[in-house]
């Protein structure tokens, strides 16, 4: 663990210290990875009604000025012009190689202002990318992560949960949209967003309203859920981490993001993806699900086809929603769903594993409506 | 009497019959139990030696053997409901059962007050 007094407290920590939090080290944070009630139990909570997240370790930077919307065109690979105003797409930055340097939320927010949500662990990366890239454009490049608290409320009771102390309604807030408006009296940023595979809410407000906020929704039936079911949820739904599933090698055609890519329009890092692309033979991002007794295949599992290694297993657990072993990995894009594989859960320990649909669960989230 | 290791396994000991589990501590820091890879009845286990492996939702944990012995039965249940180990490690939650041979291993072993100390000096 790095030195303690490196380490960065959000504005909740000491309410995570009174609520029984096991504290940890992620990206350099303090934060909770689970409270007394148990991982499983706050997973639990969220698929069933509604848990609440401290997610204020994430970075918030403001892309401003005339050239806002021409510069986000060009620094990430999906189209932003096709968007509406209040609306957010996921997606990410690529490098000259095709890699991914970091994946983002676009919070799409006027003409000249752009919100870009990106992971803790890349914060400071991200904003010296992020400015490189902005040479030769009118924008200006602020990292704001310091002025924005983010609560996460998760789960299909959400909704009901927020709304008798929100300023807006919040059924007109589509999945992946967002409207300016006041929580429990403070204004700030609220998005349809998260990070579960179920429906509900992100919340950017002042740091000093943190705990005020936080406290209401527990008072109302939200329950408090830590890094550890947050990882589990987010993995069930196959939603990619950092370091995990993506990196600065693997491209995001590979990791099964395509769909976030406009091909037809210019971005940084085009070549490069396109390269990854006509490279063959390739690899792509699989679920799978362990047939056998044995274990469960962690990060970093190698996995086999035959005697060959064939790829390597990026997240694994036992899926408490499906109550099966499920893992993710990349193996050679001839894999198909319903294809056997090998995986190694620890030296001479091998089990079967068999190809399947990802999401390996599908929540309450509402998908997004087509424009 | 129950004892324990530093590795934070507790044996009990009925003549030659060695009952096995991971301490109420040990379950408290792996955090909810999803998976017990249970060992083969029948196997020869060394003082030391991995019993088997446990899997939690953050990690895999390995039990070691506190004492020598050949497996003699498993607690099946684990297999269905691991979670019954988060619930009670030391009594219902024990992992297997060790015909053993040698006394001396268990008796080196601590007592719970011994070990109480032991935890609360290694946190």
């Amino acid at each position: 663990m790095s030195d303690a007094t490196e380490l960065k407290k959000t504005p909740l920590y000491e309410e995570h210290v009174r609520l029984g939090g096991k504290i940890v080290d992620f990206a350099g944070w303090l934060l909770p990875i689970q409270y007394p009630e148990g991982i499983l139990k706050e997973h639990e909570n969220v698929r069933t009604s509604c848990g609440l997240f401290d997610v204020s370790h994430m970075g918030e930077v403001w892309v401003s000025g005339p050239e806002t919307l021409k510069f986000c065109e060009y620094l990430i690979p999906t189209n932003v012009s096709r968007m509406k105003f209040g609306e957010i797409c996921y997606s990410c930055f690529c490098n000259e190689a095709g890699g991914i340097v970091d994946d983002l939320l676009l919070y799409k927010k006027e003409e000249k202002r752009v919100l870009l949500v990106v992971n803790a662990s890349n914060v400071d990366k991200d904003v010296a990318w992020i400015k490189a890239r902005a040479k030769g454009f009118d924008v200006s490049i602020e990292n704001a992560s310091s002025e924005f608290a983010q609560i996460a409320i998760q789960g299909p009771d959400a909704e009901k949960i927020v709304q008798p102390f929100a300023s807006v309604v919040l059924s007109e807030i589509e999945f992946y949209h967002f409207v300016v408006g006041r929580v429990n009296g403070i204004e700030g940023i609220i998005s349809r967003t998260g990070y579960t595979g179920e429906d509900g809410f992100e919340f950017y407000i002042r740091p000093d309203a943190a705990l005020p906020l936080w406290r209401k929704l527990v008072s109302l039936g939200a329950k408090p859920a830590g890094l550890g079911a947050r990882d589990l949820l987010r993995f069930e739904a196959c939603y990619m981490l950092y370091g995990n599933e993506i990196d600065e090698v693997t491209s995001p055609v590979q990791a099964g993001m395509k769909w976030i890519i406009d091909f037809d329009k210019d971005f940084y890092g085009k070549e490069g993806v396109v390269k990854k692309m006509e490279q063959s033979p390739s690899k792509r991002l699989r679920g799978f699900e362990v047939v056998e007794k044995g274990g469960i295949p962690r990060h970093g599992a190698k996995i086999r086809i035959g005697e060959q290694e064939a790829g390597v297993v990026t997240t694994g657990n036992k899926s408490p929603s499906i109550d099966k072993i499920v893992f993710l990995g990349y193996v050679p894009e001839t894999v198909k769903i319903g294809d056997t594989v090998d995986v190694e859960i620890r030296p001479g320990k091998t089990v079967k594993a068999k190809a399947v649909k990802t999401p390996f669960y599908r929540g309450s989230v509402k998908s997004k409506k087509k424009a | 009497m129950k004892k324990y290791t530093k590795t934070h396994e507790w044996v009990s000991l009925h003549g030659t019959d060695a009952t096995i589990g991971i301490s109420n501590h040990a379950q408290e820091l792996l955090g909810d139990v999803v998976y017990a890879d249970l060992p083969s009845v029948g196997k020869t286990v060394k003082k030391g030696e991995i019993l088997c492996s446990l899997e939690s939702v953050k990690a895999a944990a390995e039990v070691f053997c506190p004492v020598t012995g050949t497996v003699k039965e498993v607690n099946n249940a684990l297999n269905d409901n691991p979670e019954i180990i988060n619930q009670s490690a030391e009594t219902d939650g024990w992992i297997a059962k060790l015909t053993i041979s040698d006394r001396s291993e268990y008796e080196s072993l601590m007592d719970e007050s011994a070990y109480k100390a032991f935890c609360a000096t290694h946190q």
